[in-house]
């Protein structure tokens, strides 16, 4: 085990390398549905319970249902009425389970990245080569059904080994938005030095932080995102920021929470002339051409040798 | 280190669900229902009435609501029933007066052991729905099928004795149920479970006892969830309450009738400083005209005709 993840340098929020997003924005906003699919019956990981009460414990699977039956409807005709094109963290095995849901998704030209292939599979304990098969059956599954070629990562139920990062950069991912130590994109460290992307996916914004952690109302999550964005928008400035909002259908999409979460996406993209609203993939390809050098002789330059307390 | 060979393998992975109790189904495809009258919203509250003993039974796991001390917890026990004891009543009061409608899920100790509280639900006109026992009494997986059975039975039969009306509707204590529920459920003559929380419609269940409805008896707007779990303010609960009768208005415009269901607790919103929020909300819902008070027998017949 490590002291330190090792992924990336320490580098500071100030006097980085101006960002300006395409056609001189502020902020880029994306909005990432997660569209899971969760086992009643999961085989058991060696590290991690699926469910708290012996199987088969139907309330916290038939609650993470509601987004695929019910949930997912009402956000993608949300986003629909204010253009926005959604970059789904997708269990992948939606395409066999719902291929209904992923079919309406693909035909709004939405962005499919991979979540594992079942929110109930963790990669706990998985070596190498299995880990990989996660990856490769990601590729071809979303690849099979919607023809496209997928380009990030948010491991499943956020279940990470030492070799995630690497086995992405092997395996033409572009991005991983598995960690959450900025609002900026920013390059990672990988053994084969293919690039890839940190692309920010704010927990602390995450819908199920704000609703079941928190404990906050459907309004109080609304005007928490509306601050959100406006500090981004203010930083972004200076140089250009990112905005994400992870959501799950079986949250957001309930009766109560969907109205307040409309308010946030008019308040987000009536800000045309700052705001690139856009999928991660974009940001990341746009990062990867125009930001990323600079960004790593940036970061070499910051380091300083550390120094001992004595 | 690695995982064995079958954490990789996915039997269920194939269209639908992985299960066979209910085939997938978009809520916004569904045929539309009607209410009587033409109104919008079926109006679906529910009031627990629940027997906690003061001796838990923590096999496999404690309901949610029960003691939380050591033995004796008197805090707890008497807090439950203040809810028996008061704040229904208070509940009763209010609906009364805005002529709302009921179900009341009943543990049998309740009702056997309050036959005042029972004699006031009964004059209330709201219907019984069976919760098991008492709070010990948990339905699992992996528990006996005849234990689980008889657990069944002896409920359906006792409310049945003490009320001359067999359940037609169905409530685990803690939403929890072992593999064999639905179908004992559906073999002893149960029409509709409230344990699943994965829709806002009725919905037909398949078990191998026969078929079943789930009905959308939800946590979200739960009254313990949200202002005890989740530590929210009488306003912010009647606000979402609100929010959501607007969004399910506004669908059943587009895609047909829809349900609002409220689950009360009596002793989290009968008490003294909640009950007020109890009445504002349930008046503003009165006063929209757009809303269909009826128990939830009654919310699955109007369904089931068309459906």
């Amino acid at each position: 085990m490590k002291y330190d993840p090792g992924l990336y340098d320490y580098w500071p929020y100030e006097n980085r390398p101006k960002i300006t997003w395409p056609g001189g924005k502020k902020v880029a906003f994306w909005v990432a549905p997660n569209i899971e699919f969760y086992e009643l019956d999961p085989p058991a990981n060696p590290q991690r319970k699926s469910w708290p009460r012996p199987h088969p414990d139907i309330v916290p699977y038939s609650y993470r249902d509601h987004g695929n039956r019910v949930g997912h409807w009402r956000l993608m005709e949300m986003m629909d009425e204010f253009g926005v094109r959604g970059s789904i963290s997708l269990s992948v095995a939606m395409c066999q389970h719902h291929p209904e849901i992923i079919e309406a998704c693909a035909a709004r030209n939405w962005e499919f990245f991979s979540h594992g292939i079942y929110n109930t599979r963790y990669i706990y304990g998985m070596d190498r080569a299995q880990e990989e098969s996660i990856l490769l059956d990601s590729i071809k599954t979303v690849e099979a059904t919607t023809g496209q070629r997928i380009r990030g990562y948010l491991a499943p139920a956020l279940t990470h080994t030492e070799d995630t990062i690497d086995l992405l950069a092997e395996n033409g991912f572009w991005y991983s938005c598995d960690l959450f130590q900025d609002d900026q994109p920013q390059p990672l460290k990988t053994k084969n030095g293919n690039k890839l992307v940190s692309m920010p996916y704010s927990l602390e914004v995450n819908d199920h932080y704000a609703f079941n952690v928190y404990g906050q109302s459907a309004r109080q999550y609304a005007d928490l995102l509306k601050r959100q964005f406006d500090t981004l928008l203010e930083e972004g400035a200076d140089s250009g920021t990112v905005m994400c909002i992870p959501l799950h259908a079986y949250l957001i999409g309930r009766a109560h929470r969907i109205g307040p979460f409309r308010d946030v996406l008019d308040y987000i993209t009536s800000h045309k002339d700052d705001v690139w609203v856009t999928t991660a993939s974009e940001i990341a390809e746009f990062y990867m051409n125009n930001c990323y050098d600079e960004a790593l002789a940036n970061i070499a330059a910051a380091q300083t040798p550390a120094r001992e307390a004595s | 280190m690695s995982l064995p060979e079958d954490y990789l393998k996915y039997p269920h992975r194939s269209h639908g669900m992985d299960h066979t109790l209910y085939p997938w189904s978009n809520l916004m495809d569904r045929k539309p229902v009607k209410w009587p009258d033409d109104k919008s919203v079926a109006l679906w509250i529910t009031v627990a009435l629940e027997y906690f003993p003061l001796t838990p039974n923590d096999g496999p796991f404690r309901a949610p609501g029960h003691m939380v001390t050591p033995y004796p917890d008197y805090r707890t026990f008497t807090t439950r029933d203040y809810g028996n004891r008061i704040g229904v009543f208070r509940i009763m009061k209010v609906l009364q007066k805005l002529d709302l409608k009921a179900s009341a899920p009943m543990s049998v100790e309740a009702a056997k052991r309050y036959p005042a509280l029972l004699e006031a639900v009964q004059k209330c006109d709201w219907e019984i729905i069976g919760h098991g026992m008492d709070m010990n009494h948990i339905h699992y997986g992996g528990m006996d099928a005849d234990v689980e059975e008889k657990q069944i039975v002896d409920c359906l039969d006792d409310l049945e004795a003490l009320t001359g009306r067999k359940p037609q509707g169905w409530l685990s204590p803690a939403r929890s149920e072992s593999e064999n529920t639905l179908a004992l459920l559906a073999k002893h003559g149960v029409e509709y479970v409230c344990d699943w929380v994965n829709d806002d419609m009725p919905y037909p269940m398949t078990t191998e006892g026969g078929p079943l409805a789930a009905m959308p008896h939800t946590m979200e707007l739960e009254d313990r969830q949200l202002m005890v779990t989740l530590g929210q303010n009488e306003e912010t609960y009647e606000e979402q309450i609100l929010a959501a009768f607007d969004l399910l208005r506004q669908e059943a415009k587009t895609t047909g009738g829809r349900i609002l269901h409220l689950s009360l607790t009596p002793y989290v919103i009968g008490q003294p400083f909640r009950i007020h929020i109890l009445k504002s909300v349930l008046s503003k819902l009165v006063e929209s005209g757009d809303i269909w008070s009826a128990t939830g027998g009654k919310i699955l017949e109007v369904w089931k005709q068309q459906s």
